[in-house]
């Protein structure tokens, strides 16, 4: 599977959208991506690419776009 | 204004009284003018007190709002537009409940405040985390509570984050076991709610003879301890029970609301509870609301310089307390430290997160 698949794949299954919800979907603005399901996901992003977020990174998490900005401070390319 | 990032690059306990003193007036009557301009409930509220932030020199001159008044009024300074979240005060039957406001760009200044306080108390990096409560409070989420709030905002500093306790709030000590198997020789993060930690998790190893190996962890814990004081469990008694059944060496208690994880005021080494440099408390006199001396006990005022979204920058508490000293801690932070003495008497209020109730 791609980095892009499974990008993907960790916003579908931590905030349970569709694939074709995911890419628009911002932090607060929808119910799946609450603070709940905020944590969920930064656990499936660690789990699937193997890294461990800095605190500032996990608030600054705030879009999907964002999310892969932030990982390739990590040397992870979506 | 100071923005986001001048804010956050304040150390955490390095301005000294005076320095300290002229920020926060600066950036509270600020605050002030903000709210006043979008929350018509506080304008009126604040020209009803006569002040005028023009004409404040210091902070300790703007009235301080009941925190009750959060339960009678919907306080806000943005539109719905901006709203991120709402938190609720977890009520109990028969309790009014508290709506606190937070946009995206409040929310955001909590949890990096909250980074900052946690990184001096805990160091940088992210800890192995078990959180001393149930998934059940924050899978609810038409019900999310003060106490999930509090929750996810400390979990921040977790990783590899199990909870300690079951949907049904019994202590889960198969996942537990395998947990600190795995993280053996690691420090060990654990939060929990003062009284949750106390009757569900102490109090439980105790009855099952059962012993947990945490030598190595650090238990931070808040929310009040009026439960616990109708046990008669004081602080010193709640550290030395933990230290029996899992050989925790470091207990820290915070004050603060849960729900506003970016203004709490963490204990030290020393057994202090610290105001960092966006927050402080002033003790005032009941019975005119002038300002306490040191080791006067009095009504605790809270300010705060994060609150953008809700006019909750300064608050009078229903807790009482009483300053120990201010840039003079043994452990060589500056800032006020303080007690907390308990509730007053006939407060309308529980402490926050303190209301789970067994059915």
């Amino acid at each position: 599977m791609s980095n892009r698949e499974k990008y993907l794949n960790a916003f579908v299954k931590a905030l349970e959208v569709t694939p074709g919800e995911a890419p628009a979907l911002v932090y607060g603005q929808s119910k799946a991506w609450d603070s709940v399901g905020h944590m969920s996901l930064v656990a499936a992003l660690e789990d699937t690419f193997d890294v461990m977020l800095e605190m500032d990174d996990i608030v600054d998490l705030s879009s999907f776009e964002k999310g892969k900005e932030i990982l390739r401070k990590y040397d992870v390319e979506i | 204004m100071l923005d986001q990032a001048a804010l956050l690059a304040l150390p955490p306990y390095g301005l000294k009284r005076q320095e300290k003193h002229a920020f926060l007036t600066a950036e509270l009557t600020a605050l002030t003018r903000l709210h006043a301009a979008g929350c018509p409930e506080y304008a009126r509220m604040l020209a009803a007190s006569g002040v005028v932030p023009d004409g404040v020199t210091e902070y300790e001159q703007l009235p301080p709002l009941p925190v009750r008044l959060f339960k009678e009024f919907s306080l806000r300074s943005v539109p719905d537009e901006a709203l991120h979240r709402t938190v609720t005060s977890s009520g109990t039957t028969g309790q009014q409940v508290s709506r606190i406001y937070l946009d995206r760009e409040t929310a955001a200044l909590q949890s990096r405040v909250l980074a900052r306080i946690m990184e001096n108390t805990l160091g940088g990096s992210r800890l192995p985390m078990i959180i001393v409560d149930s998934p059940a409070v924050v899978k609810d989420r038409a019900m999310f509570s003060a106490r999930g709030a509090g929750i996810l905002g400390f979990s921040l500093f977790g990783r590899d984050t199990v909870y300690a306790l079951d949907e049904e709030m019994k202590l889960d000590l198969p996942t537990l076991r395998a947990f600190l198997a795995k993280h053996e020789g690691e420090t060990i993060f654990l939060f929990g709610f003062t009284f949750i930690v106390w009757q569900y998790f102490y109090a439980e190893l105790k009855r099952l003879g059962e012993t947990l190996p945490l030598e190595k962890g650090v238990l931070v814990h808040g929310g009040g301890w009026k439960k616990l004081a109708d046990e008669a469990v004081n602080p010193a008694r709640f550290r030395e029970a933990l230290g029996e059944v899992c050989g925790l060496a470091r207990v820290l208690n915070y004050y603060g609301m849960a729900e506003q994880t970016g203004s709490i005021y963490m204990e030290c080494e020393c057994g202090r509870l610290h105001a960092p440099v966006w927050s402080d408390v002033v003790i005032r006199r009941p019975e005119d609301f002038s300002v306490a001396d040191k080791g006067e006990k009095g009504l605790i005022e809270v300010v705060r310089v994060l609150p953008r979204s809700y006019p909750g920058h300064v608050l009078l508490t229903e807790d009482e307390g009483r300053i120990l000293g201010e840039d003079d801690c043994p452990c060589g932070r500056l800032g006020k430290t303080f007690e907390v003495l308990g509730r007053v008497k006939h407060a309308e209020v529980r402490g926050c997160s303190d209301t789970y109730e067994s059915h």
